[in-house]
């Protein structure tokens, strides 16, 4: 993971300073102009906290089976980019929706529960910082239900009447939106493997410090 | 409550339906009514600030890790 490390972030940076090119040379929707272009990020951001919460959710679940502590500083890491990307999704949205709908906010399925899902991210967070002993038990179990909410936020457009754009919007996106779009959520997709990497990195370092301060109290 | 249920009803019926598919505009088609510019920089503002941010709590977290080990084994050697 160390050598891919560097080309990564070539390539995940380059792609991420890329992106508004592109997404300023991509056509307007015709609904909505100029401020669709926040779709470019707000939307794959939206993907990339599920794919985020998801992965949390399965390390934790591995975490509470087998006890691998690997798995638990996956879980870890995973969480903090759930809120980052949440914060992101939760920032634009609302710059959007002012503009598209004329208002900041609608408590409607897709958005209330994209906003309890961003909140257990948060809570998982506060668990283990402040839990004392056992918080990695109790934070996994607070992970695998932030998982279980992923379809629920996921598929919400769907069968409930809601503002929000449908889930159909991304497969019929048309060429001139296309492209770009799948440019961006490629170069967020890749900063998040990116961010990933590095804070695995730090929970390893964290790891290395614990068994070194245990091995000097022996 | 009768009157009440039909009135939510008839309410929630009102609600615009969600958009199914976009559209591209057509070139010399569509005009801005409220300025969006604003909300559009806005938003790119809080990507790049919010992982610029992330990415600097990671390397300071990583810099205080790796001195706390770098003291830890100056200690252990002196000992």
């Amino acid at each position: 993971m160390r050598k891919l490390f560097m080309p990564l972030l070539v390539v995940a940076t380059a792609m991420f300073a890329y992106a508004p090119f592109m997404i300023d040379q991509a056509a307007y929707e015709s609904s909505m102009g100029l401020v669709s272009k926040i779709f470019y990020f707000h939307a794959p951001s939206g993907m990339v906290m599920l794919l985020s919460a998801v992965v949390c959710g399965i390390a934790s679940a591995l975490y509470l089976w087998r006890r691998n502590p690997g798995a638990d500083r996956l879980a870890m890491a995973s969480a903090e980019l759930t809120v980052l990307y949440g914060l992101i999704v939760i920032a634009t949205g609302p710059l959007w929706a002012r503009k598209a709908w004329g208002i900041w906010w609608d408590w409607d399925a897709r958005l209330t529960m994209s906003f309890v899902g961003w909140l257990i991210a948060i809570s998982y967070l506060f668990v283990r910082k402040y839990g004392g002993p056992g918080s990695d038990k109790l934070g996994a179990a607070l992970a695998v239900f932030g998982t279980a909410n992923v379809p629920f936020i996921y598929l919400s457009v769907n069968f409930w009447r809601t503002l929000h754009p449908k889930t159909s919007v991304v497969p019929t996106l048309p060429p001139l939106i296309r492209g770009p779009f799948w440019f961006s959520a490629l170069a967020l997709f890749l900063m998040y493997l990116l961010l990933l990497t590095a804070r695995l990195h730090l929970e390893r370092q964290r790891a290395a410090l614990d068994a070194l301060y245990l091995a000097e109290e022996d | 409550m009768l009157l009440l249920n039909r009135f939510l009803i008839a309410f929630a019926f009102l609600q615009p339906a969600a958009q199914g598919e976009f559209v591209p505009v057509k070139p010399g088609e569509g005009t801005e009514q409220l300025p969006a510019g604003p909300l559009v920089i806005a938003a790119y503002a809080i990507i790049w600030v919010a992982m610029m941010f992330y990415l600097w709590t990671i390397w300071r977290r990583l810099n205080k890790v790796e001195t706390d080990m770098r003291a830890l084994e100056r200690r252990k050697s002196t000992k």
